[in-house]
């Protein structure tokens, strides 16, 4: 069971300072994610979820941000610990991250051969020609046409999806074992959206290669994930199996994401919504995060942070009220 | 079905639309070739419905709502708002329509003038309705803002002190501000979080229930398009492929763009895993479409005819029109 | 299982209220102002100047001035800075007000302090004067730009524009036949206009006069290529050719500075107008049918207005480093007036011998100069949205 385990990051804390406030942008954050495994990060913008990733590779940018505690084990090796040029080595080579943006991501004074092989030359030793077949095959893995013609266009001569098919094509140029995906299909169509996380399951099933994949939508989450933490206002708020949390959700937040969803199976009845807004990370309520939008607050959540409840079979939820309802249903069964 | 044609339940009638923008290269900037962001859109809106208008960025989606509202002026077609063609008319004579039409746009950060407070771009809508008055002003602000679930003493801040769904409400008091019967909404929720999009979706419901309002609604979404709308134009193109009720639209589809886009929903309630099968290709975008059908080259039944018929919007059954001259045959 | 999560909650019902505590626009600024300490600096010898420059005209001005910048003590010349008076060899009305020379005597034995606080005076017309001059000119001509430049100037606004000027500028150099002649021609083209508007379409009318509402040039097109003409003058020499021809004056200085440095303001608007025009709020309000006037002034000018604030406060500095190079080479300010070019150029004929008369007015105008650059860049900061929404 522990070889198994490809990264693990544990209680870890980002903040970003400022003058007069501290925004805990991430707030003691537990997951792990095993070989080959697809894991989803939900969240909503401001979570701390994009934050999480980037501390990963170490690109925090460090004079506002500050690591405040934890540790980040990647195979056993504190990554948090690394100078600069051993955290280089591991970045592109062992952990690559393909981002949202695939236009501004990628250079565009360069064609996409230059900047695949630049990926590739940065890390292994290999001559032009060697690079370039080598190329020509990540294109083709990722379903580019006609890959050879490809080497020599430029970034702004490629639609959108080519774009983050070349952004992938960039990551899986070293053969990583972990790549991180911070919301790759947020700015597609739903069409390519749909390509690019077939690509992804491609990749991870052909490569067997583990996904950590960060995203606010839910939908694609039920595409992607074999595993699912739910962040909220920089902790996870709930943890499990993706039918866990999509069937059985034990956190009030989960539920009610969940239930405001719009579908066509809900047409003509009310949607439920979350009332009030996400948390400013800068000001952060007391006790639980959410319990100024919860419909089962109970005064303790005003004051008392809430602890991760065990629901068995890897299903975890922060929310002792709810758990404490469901021990007695079962115990008055 | 309960809909019924009758000319007095339609508030908004578009025929035939068209949009080209000049594409100008070299140093002379002359005119190299049109792309044609809206090629002969028609629709009609019924009085107290939503009209969801779905399709990919680049469609034309928004293009159109700048064309109905009069932002950007139209090449051909007519609009015909309840009785009377608006298409020609002058900025004057267009002024009482414009109190009528109405647009909740995407960025809830862009949408607001960051200079002006909430309660002063509300009034500007308050002035142009003729209440001259400061204490009734201020009463109908109250009003409106309360009606959108805002509370008053928000009317002296400045927008950046409003999160995005916040921004939103706002903008939907002002486009209420003039007491408009059509709203036309642009993807007024994609710009939000998750748990802000529900908010917001119920706040148009309950608008729409209160004030009798009809909605133009475009959004890239099917399941927000599903949840909402009572007819359902699928554009690609610049051109509407698929048009029928919701019900229709959702349990037989005929086009297959919109197959394609109905296949490829992120559905979080069918928690069954789609197989997984061999990435699909990429497909070439190109500015200038071939001659016929326009989605050639992405389409799965592309055949060499397809370039070759001309399209018509057939009417396949009662109020569903397809355009893909393969659709009536099949169905024959 | 669905189902019953959405029973289990009830919505409450609650209006929302404004995240951020509520602060002034002022408080907002000061917060990220006091943190650019060059630009405090800046800020106080800005104040420092402009209140120096008002009470040294009320000092330096009148029948009888506490500080008499003309006053002439030939037994008094070239004393450097600090020195006292000989109070035998000088009638009781000849010696200073505080006593001893502040900043020395010049060769003719005038106080330079006194002469120092009237170019104060001076220099701060001129840089406020000129900069509002090129300021207006160049929020109007950027606001059309921006906002109507789509728009087409036909043939017959070319030709009406060119006959008005013409006109005007004929009877202005003294022949007033032709120049009415013009002006005449001018009247009767509109009165042709307004005829041939009446008609129902095009179609009916001759071949010139289609020729006359053809579209010639758009006015963006138009306004930015007369930008690009100004600038290609070497703006210093231009304005000494106009000064040259002008009578001297300090008038006509700040008119011809103003008129001369309009452009990178006229830029600045355009630009600013061009992308608001595309921003949702405008087409927001122009949904609502708010007209074009109140569009421009009342929603799109207030967010335009930044840029050119910090360019005004830099472009003062340059107003008055221009009018300190024109005194400086005598085409300024005529001489009994002292103004702080004027003061140097006197002074540097005796650079050796009394260094303090260039010294002290070349390093007032650095200092003011770079203390107006200073507030200018403290100003962007202000002003950029960006760094605000970090506080």
């Amino acid at each position: 069971m522990k070889d198994n385990r490809l990264i693990s990051v544990q209680d870890l804390k980002v903040y970003f300072r400022s003058n007069a406030t501290t925004a805990r942008a991430v707030d003691g954050v537990t997951f792990e994610v095993d070989r080959e495994e697809t894991v989803c990060l939900v969240g909503e913008s401001g979570c701390g979820k994009t934050v999480t990733a980037l501390s990963i590779l170490g690109l925090v940018p460090v004079p506002p941000g500050d690591i405040a505690g934890g540790r980040i084990l990647f195979k056993g090796q504190g990554l948090l610990d690394l100078d600069d040029n051993n955290m280089q080595s591991i970045r592109g080579n062992h952990i690559a991250m393909v981002f949202q943006e695939p236009l501004t991501s990628l250079n565009p004074v360069f064609t996409i051969g230059d900047q695949i092989s630049e990926a590739i030359s940065i890390h292994k030793n290999i001559d032009t020609g060697t690079q370039r077949e080598r190329c020509v095959q990540l294109l083709r893995d990722v379903g580019i046409a006609a890959p050879e013609q490809r080497l020599n266009d430029y970034p702004h001569q490629l639609s959108g999806g080519q774009r983050q098919r070349v952004m992938i094509a960039m990551a899986l140029a070293c053969d990583p074992e972990l790549i991180i995906a911070d919301e790759p299909t947020t700015a597609l169509d739903v069409t390519v959206q749909d390509q690019i996380l077939r690509l992804f399951k491609y990749i991870q099933k052909t490569r067997a290669m583990s996904i950590l994949y960060i995203t606010h939508d839910l939908g694609v989450v039920t595409h992607i994930a074999d595993r699912v933490y739910v962040m909220y206002s920089g902790v996870i708020a709930e943890q499990g199996f993706t039918s866990q949390i999509f069937n059985h959700a034990k956190h009030p937040y989960t539920r009610g994401l969940l239930a405001s969803l719009p579908s066509r199976s809900k047409r003509g009845k009310r949607l439920y919504s979350i009332p009030g807004s996400v948390p400013d990370p800068a000001h952060k309520p007391e006790g639980c995060p959410f319990h100024p939008r919860c419909p089962h607050a109970i005064p303790s959540c005003w004051s008392e942070y809430p602890q991760m409840c065990d629901y068995g079979e890897g299903h975890l939820a922060r929310c002792p009220v709810l758990f404490e309802k469901t021990k007695k249903t079962i115990d008055d069964k | 079905m309960e809909t019924r044609h009758t000319p007095q339940n339609i508030i908004l009638k578009v025929e035939d639309l068209k949009k080209y923008f000049p594409i100008r290269r070299g140093f002379f900037q002359n005119i190299r070739g049109w792309i044609k962001a809206v090629d002969g859109v028609s629709f009609e809106i019924e009085r107290g419905k939503t009209l969801g208008l779905v399709g990919e960025s680049g469609c034309g989606k928004t293009t159109v709502a700048w064309l109905i509202l009069k932002l950007l002026k139209m090449d051909e077609g007519r609009i015909i708002f309840r009785d009377t063609e608006i298409s020609e008319l002058s900025e004057k004579e267009m002024k009482p329509y414009r109190q009528e039409m109405q647009m909740v746009f995407q960025d809830p950060y862009g949408s607001l003038n960051p200079r002006m407070t909430v309660g002063q771009s509300i009034e500007e809508g308050l002035s142009i309705l003729g209440i001259k008055s400061r204490k009734k002003r201020k009463e109908h602000l109250k009003k409106l803002l309360e009606m959108v679930g805002m509370s008053t003493n928000s009317s002296d801040r400045y927008p950046h002190e409003f999160s995005g769904g916040q921004r939103q409400r706002i903008g939907i008091a002002r486009a209420l501000s003039v007491e408009p019967s059509l709203v036309i909404c642009d993807e007024p929720i994609s710009a939000l979080d998750v748990s802000i999009q529900a908010q917001i979706i119920n706040l148009l419901k309950d608008l729409q229930d209160q004030l009798e309002l009809s909605y133009l609604f475009i959004s890239h979404d099917l399941n927000v398009i599903g949840y909402l709308c009572t007819t359902i134009s699928v554009m690609y193109k610049g051109l509407i492929v698929e048009s029928a009720s919701a019900e229709a639209l959702f349990s037989h589809p005929y086009h297959p763009y919109t197959i394609s886009l109905l296949s490829a929903i992120p559905d979080p309630e069918s928690s069954v895993k789609k197989e997984v099968k061999l990435p699909a290709r990429d497909f070439s975008d190109t500015l200038i479409p071939p001659d016929g059908c326009n989605y050639q080259g992405r389409c799965p039944m592309d055949e060499p005819r397809c370039g070759q018929e001309d399209l018509i919007f057939t009417e396949v059954e009662k109020d569903h029109f397809v355009r893909c001259w393969k659709v009536p045959k099949n169905n024959v | 299982m669905k189902n019953s999560a959405q029973k289990e909650f009830k919505e409450d019902f609650q209006l929302e209220e404004p995240l951020a505590p509520k602060k002034t626009r002022f408080q907002e600024f000061w917060l990220i102002f006091r943190q650019n300490r060059l630009a405090i600096i800046g800020f106080f010898i800005f104040v420092l100047f402009f209140l120096s420059a008002i009470v040294g005209l009320v000092l330096t001005s009148g029948q009888d001035p506490l500080f008499d910048p003309a006053r002439i003590r030939l037994q008094e010349k070239l004393l450097p800075p600090l020195a006292k008076p000989n109070l035998d060899s000088l009638a009781p009305e000849d010696v200073p007000a505080i006593g001893f020379y502040l900043m020395g005597t010049d060769d003719l034995g005038r106080d330079v302090f006194a002469r120092m606080l009237q170019g104060a005076w001076v220099s701060l017309t001129v840089g406020f004067v000129a900069v509002g001059i090129s300021v207006l000119i160049g929020i109007f001509l950027g606001g059309i730009a921006g906002y109507f430049g789509q728009h087409y100037m036909r043939i017959n606004h070319i030709v009406l524009a060119s006959l008005f000027i013409f006109g005007v500028g004929l009877i202005a150099v003294q022949s007033p036949h032709l120049g009415a002649a013009c002006l005449v021609l001018g009247f009767l083209l509109i009165c042709y206009q307004a005829l041939t508007k009446r008609k129902p379409r095009k179609k009916s009318m001759p071949s010139w006069t289609r020729f006359l509402f053809k579209n010639a040039i758009s006015v963006d097109t138009l306004i930015m290529r007369v930008v690009d003409i100004m600038l290609c003058f070497p703006s210093f020499f231009l304005i000494l050719t106009v000064v040259a021809l002008l009578p001297a004056s300090i008038y006509n200085i700040m008119i011809v500075i103003g008129l001369t440095s309009w452009m990178g303001t006229t830029r600045f608007v355009r630009a600013e107008f061009l992308s608001l025009r595309e921003q949702d709020f405008v087409a927001a309000v122009r949904a609502l049918g708010v007209s074009n006037y109140r569009i421009i002034f009342r929603h799109m000018m207030p967010n335009a207005i930044a840029p050119v604030l910090v360019s005004a406060t830099i472009g003062i500095a340059t107003a008055i480093l221009t009018e300190a190079g024109l005194s400086f080479l005598g085409f300024g300010v005529p001489p009994p007036h002292a103004t702080w070019g004027n003061i140097l150029s006197d002074g540097k004929r005796f650079i050796f011998d009394a260094p303090w008369l260039t010294f002290i007015p070349g390093i007032v105008i650095l200092i003011v100069v770079l203390s107006f650059n200073l507030f200018g860049e403290g100003l962007r900061d202000v002003m950029n949205p960006k760094l605000r929404e970090r506080h």
